[in-house]
Order: C-alpha cells, then sequence, then structure tokens
C-alpha cells in the first residue's frame, strides 16, 4: 500500500526543481495519477520526460505502484495551462 | 534472452503493440486503451501478448527502460505507453508517426 504523498516526495526528491501533484485515484493505494512540472523537461520529448519520472521510482512502478497515469509539463506548458 | 527477441519483433513490424492480452480480449484497462487508440487512429498494427510470455513481458521492459505496459514502437522506435498514445492521438501526432511523416 503507497500513500500520494511518499511518491510526491520521492519523485520531488528524485527530480530536483520538480513539482509533483499525485492523488490516489482509486484510493487503493495501487493506481496513482501524477502531474509532474519541472525545467528539466524543457526540450526534451514526452518518452524521456516520463523515463525521468519513472527512474526515480525505480522498481515501484509495475510493482507496489499497480498504475501511474503520468502527465508531464515543462514549466511554461503548466504555466500556459493556466495552472501556475 | 526477452530482449533479443523483442529487438527482432520489433525491427520486423512497422507497427507493434505489446499489451496484455490481444485486440479482441484485452486483458487491462491500459491495453484495452492503446488497442482503441491505434483503432481509432485507423493503424494497421499487431499485438504481442505479454501474458503468454514472461520473457517477453521482463525483456520489453528492459529494452526500452519503461517498467509498464502496454508498448508501442513504430518501425523499430519506442514510442510510448498508453498516456502518451493518448497525448499524441489528441495532438494528430500519432497519425504523422504511423504515416511515417
Amino acid at each position: 500500500m503507497f500513500q500520494a504523498s511518499e511518491i510526491k516526495r520521492i519523485i520531488e526528491d528524485g527530480i530536483p526543481g520538480s513539482t509533483a501533484i499525485v492523488l490516489d485515484e482509486a484510493n487503493d493505494g495501487e493506481h496513482f495519477a501524477a502531474e509532474v512540472v519541472s525545467p528539466t523537461f524543457t526540450g526534451t520529448g514526452l518518452v524521456q520526460q516520463h523515463q525521468q519520472v519513472y527512474k526515480t521510482l525505480g522498481s515501484l512502478v509495475g510493482n507496489a505502484i499497480h498504475a501511474l497515469a503520468l502527465k508531464t509539463y515543462t514549466p511554461e506548458q503548466w504555466a500556459s495551462a493556466g495552472r501556475s | 534472452m526477452g530482449k533479443e527477441r523483442v529487438d527482432q519483433i520489433v525491427k520486423s513490424s512497422d507497427v507493434v503493440l505489446f499489451m496484455k492480452g490481444n485486440k479482441f480480449f484485452p486483458q487491462c484497462g491500459f491495453s484495452a486503451r492503446a488497442v482503441g487508440i491505434l483503432q481509432a487512429a485507423g493503424a494497421k498494427f499487431e499485438t504481442v501478448d505479454v501474458l503468454a510470455d514472461p520473457d517477453i513481458r521482463q525483456g520489453v521492459k528492459d529494452y526500452s527502460s519503461w517498467p509498464t505496459i502496454p508498448q508501442l514502437y513504430i518501425r523499430g522506435e519506442f514510442v510510448g505507453g498508453s498516456d502518451i498514445m493518448n497525448e499524441l492521438h489528441e495532438s494528430g501526432e500519432l497519425k504523422k508517426k504511423l504515416a511515417g511523416e
């Protein structure tokens, strides 16, 4: 069983300068959704952005974390999405 | 072992989706969503059922250093999982990749 707050901490610790919003979608400690904003995404493709996030979580995803629906933003995208 | 077989598969097919189950009987919501996206984009694609082959199931994760299933490959290039497929489909980018633009 995992807490959204734990996943948030792991991602933010793993990607300096990032901000993560993590929701336990099904309230079951296994299926989560995360939005991650980071300057390290600027100039990289979606796959690399998601891989950066997965790297912080190591072997958790696909095991303790059954599913993680992920959306990544550069700070500019986040601001233009009116979410800053 | 699994990685070499994955390499062979992705290099020998234009569009291949590694998924749980198959087109007609997807065994997981994310895999079903990926199949739906490819069908909506009018793609001709093959599927590989990772549930039937534990070697491939691990091999494909190592191959792309991507921890989850489904995984889409177009002409040997790893495109993403269902989240990225959805974003690319919504932006029209997926149709371009399928058409080889």
